[in-house]
């Protein structure tokens, strides 16, 4: 019976996760929207499928957080996170004192005494991980200034969790419930300074655990050659080190978190990324999910103005002084959006202190129920602030950035060329046509990419380019080329759509990653099409014929007629594609036209790979044949 | 050795063969350039696979050899392609001719050309109507414009019939061809 339970909640949750969040991306509400209205759904208030155990299962889930900051820690190699150091201490330190103080003070007000009031500080000081690392990892926005910025205080905040759970006892009234539930750990009884010992040697273990034994160890696995192993062992290695970290007393997170860091060097990296990746992403999935079923919908209608109220105030809170933090490290106002709308919510650890510090008597039971509701809540407000961020807000920062210092000089500067996008490819484009004395507009969506440029002398704009005005104000009205080599494809489409439309006289240069979007360009009318990867791929092709013995100017030539004949039969396919709007028909298509050209290239009379110039052998072998050299 | 390096030798061929990989007469004739010592031989086409000629370091091969030696196939009653970009690159006005350009003034300049026609295709009335004078007489306007001596064209032709055993023997003659000319730039006077 217990199994058949098990399954039908997991039949449950993941079928609401299949039907919601698909629904949540389609209409651009990002995957942690869609698993929270999945949660609702299935909710006690809604279809009332899952209940009371809701909360284990978010208990279960929350593991989720610590894989996603084992995988956090992959990505960042030591050197980086040095780097990070100063917004890790700095914006993270502020950003969590102030909270604290601004909450612990306006609990204070409203008559808390001031051991709770202090303890609801800390605990809403907290944002979520899972909820912000998710959001902007999912719009690639984790890169970033503002990214990193949230990174690092997020980072530190899982920091201030350790202290936090030192604290928090001290803080109590209440006599601690009898049975101590979440949080046992080995150090209890000890004294502080065997304590901190154990703690450090903790750390020690896993450093040296992951620098030393974690590579011989896949080694040995490898040699069994089968591909579960090593899945088993990658998860084998975060569960075991945030059992010894909880078992410490530190954060699981944070433990995992110093092993991804310490095996970010290694070469297992991207086998450990791949393996974790997909458990985290359930796990998570799963733990939205549970956020979701877990509010208390029932305390919102008997209070609807207290917790609307409180909901909105922390929200408000965290967003000032993030803001606030942001503007300190000088982060330029789209950044400083972007970081802050992800950081205004209560987070995930917040649930764990919650039954922490209520059954360590810091709390009063209904209190915190009460500010569940609220974290949970300000969760799901957190996707729709970033939505309304990015279509509201940020278009007018863009706006205004640009308008700001644009007039003076734009008036007497009518580039004759705009370039949109100054990323690995765009920056090499604009490089060449200063050098030979072409002067070119820039624009990017990244304002550190365009403080960059303009630094160096270049006409730059902050915005999205595909805004109509935005190419207006650029001068695409008297430009005679624009280069789009933006990474987003579907928004270099949405571009070639405008500027097709409003400034037909202006020709396009547009790169394409590969066919299909080279086709889509050349049905949009597009004048030249640039497969990014082609040259170089037939250069890397020349230099291997080169390395074989083929003389240069042969291989040399031979890509060339390769390229031509591959340019040839992309307008050749061209005709023939359907269904490019669904996406599994699409990678599928992309498939089978490999399938069709290599193919075609093993019959040999289709493609000639040689010139037939030049070949005087050949000639000669011709000319000897019967009364050929009479002359 | 073909221009691994870039050391200036004292003769400088000039190598042209846009598919030498299935030449016979221009790779046997390369063997023997390479044997002779104080000849650098420069192969164009490898070296410069996209035409993309250096003029500098051209020029300063050019000014520190003591004969230049244009070897390359008959093509179209002219050089190949990457021969006449050459010159239209690295001659340049100043360096090669007009005021101040005598970077190869007094320098022997040696055609070594093969013909797939014979000798005799080569004259009026004959297939290809002229000799081949008059044909290379654009090259000898060009050296006379440089100031270099031009000397009378080493030809390997009929090269569609040719014997392995004649164009043993005109290998043989190119081998000393160069050692004379290695010889003469060692005098400083230039061959003859």
């Amino acid at each position: 019976m217990h199994g058949q339970g098990f399954f039908m909640q997991a039949f449950i949750y993941l079928a609401a996760a299949a039907v919601a969040v698909p629904l949540a991306r389609r209409l651009g509400l990002g995957s942690v929207l869609g698993y929270l209205m999945a949660g609702v759904a299935i909710g006690p208030f809604a279809l009332g499928l899952v209940g009371e155990e809701g909360a284990e299962v978010m208990h279960f889930a929350e593991f989720g957080v610590v894989m996603m900051l084992f995988l956090v820690g992959l990505e960042l190699r030591p050197a980086l996170l040095w780097r990070l150091r100063g917004p890790i201490l700095g914006a993270g330190g502020a950003q969590v004192a102030t909270t604290t103080l601004l909450i612990s003070g306006a609990a204070l007000a409203v008559g808390l005494p001031w051991r709770e009031a202090l303890a609801v500080g800390m605990l809403l000081s907290l944002s979520s991980t899972a909820l912000a690392l998710q959001s902007l990892n999912e719009k690639g926005l984790l890169g970033t200034a503002g990214g990193q910025t949230a990174f690092a205080v997020l980072l530190l905040q899982d920091l201030a969790v350790i202290p936090m759970l030192a604290v928090l006892p001290m803080l109590a009234t209440a006599a601690p419930a009898a049975a101590g539930g979440g949080h046992h750990s080995l150090v209890e009884g000890l004294p502080g300074w065997l304590q901190t010992l154990v703690v450090l040697g903790a750390v020690a273990a896993v450093v040296v655990l992951g620098r030393f034994l974690v590579r011989p160890a896949f080694r040995f696995i490898a040699a069994a050659r089968l591909r579960e192993l090593f899945t088993a062992f990658a998860l084998l290695l975060v569960i075991g080190i945030a059992l010894l970290m909880t078992m410490v007393g530190l954060s699981p997170a944070m433990g995992t978190f110093l092993a991804g860091v310490v095996l970010a060097d290694s070469e297992y990296r991207h086998e450990l990324e791949g393996d974790i990746e997909p458990f985290k992403g359930l796990l998570l999935g799963v733990f939205f999910i549970a956020v979701g079923a877990s509010i208390d919908f029932g305390l919102v209608a008997a209070q609807p103005a207290l917790v609307l109220g409180l909901v909105c105030a922390l929200v408000a809170v965290k967003l000032g002084v993030q803001l606030g933090v942001g503007k300190g490290a000088r982060l330029g106002l789209d950044h400083n959006l972007v970081a802050s709308v992800s950081l205004a919510q209560g987070g995930e650890f917040a649930f764990v202190l919650f039954s922490f510090t209520t059954q360590a008597g810091v709390l009063p039971t209904e209190l915190t129920a009460t500010l569940t509701v609220v974290v949970a809540l300000s969760m799901a407000l957190t996707p729709l602030l970033t939505v309304a961020n990015e279509r509201l807000l940020m278009p007018r920062v863009g706006t205004r950035e640009k308008g700001e210092e644009r007039e003076a000089d734009e008036i007497h500067e009518e580039n004759p060329v705009i370039l949109a996008g100054f990323g690995r490819v765009g920056s090499i484009v604009g490089r060449f046509l200063r050098a030979n004395g072409v002067r070119v507009t820039v624009l990017d969506h990244d304002a550190d990419h365009v403080d960059l440029v303009r630094r160096l002398g270049i006409e730059a704009y902050y915005g999205d380019a595909t805004r109509l005005d935005l190419l207006h104000a650029a001068g695409a009205g008297n430009a005679r080329a624009i280069i789009l080599t933006i990474n987003d494809h579907e928004k270099l489409m949405e571009m070639v759509h405008t500027i097709r439309r409003h400034f037909p006289d202006m020709s396009i240069i547009a790169r394409a990653p590969g066919r299909p979007e080279a086709h889509a360009l050349i049905e949009a009318g597009v004048e030249h099409v640039v497969r990014e990867t082609l040259d170089g791929a037939l250069r890397m092709g020349a230099a291997t014929l080169g390395e074989l013995g083929t003389r240069a100017y042969a291989a040399h030539r031979a890509a060339r007629i390769f390229r031509r004949r591959d340019e040839a039969l992309v307008h050749e396919q061209l005709g023939l594609r359907h269904d490019r709007d669904d996406y599994i028909s699409r990678a599928r298509e992309q498939i089978r036209t490999l399938e069709e050209l290599m193919q075609s290239e093993l019959r040999e009379e289709s493609m000639p790979v040689q010139d037939e110039a030049w070949d005087t052998e050949a000639l000669r072998q011709k000319l000897s044949g019967p009364d050929a050299l009479k002359r | 050795m073909t221009d691994a390096t870039d050391q200036a030798g004292e003769v400088l061929v000039l190598l042209a063969h846009p598919a030498l990989q299935t030449s016979r007469v221009n790779r046997r004739l390369l063997g023997q350039a390479l044997e002779v010592p104080g000849v650098l031989v420069r192969d164009l086409y490898q070296r410069y696979p996209d035409f993309d000629i250096v003029v500098e370091r051209e020029q300063a091969l050019l000014s520190a050899c003591g004969a230049v030696v244009l070897q390359f196939p008959f093509f179209w009653y002219s050089t190949p392609s990457i021969l006449k970009e050459y010159q239209d690159l690295v001659l340049t006005h100043g360096w090669a001719f007009g005021s101040g350009g005598d970077a190869l003034q007094g320098k022997p300049l040696q055609c070594v050309i093969s013909t797939g026609g014979q000798d005799s295709a080569y004259r009026e009335g004959g297939y290809n109507n002229y000799t081949m004078d008059e044909l290379l007489r654009p090259l000898e306007q060009t050296a006379r414009l440089c100031g270099m001596q031009w000397a009378a064209p080493f030809l390997v032709q009929g090269t569609h019939a040719l014997s392995d055993e004649h164009l043993g023997r005109r290998c043989e003659d190119y081998r000393e061809l160069l050692a004379g000319l290695v010889q003469g730039a060692g005098r400083g006077d230039g061959g003859g």
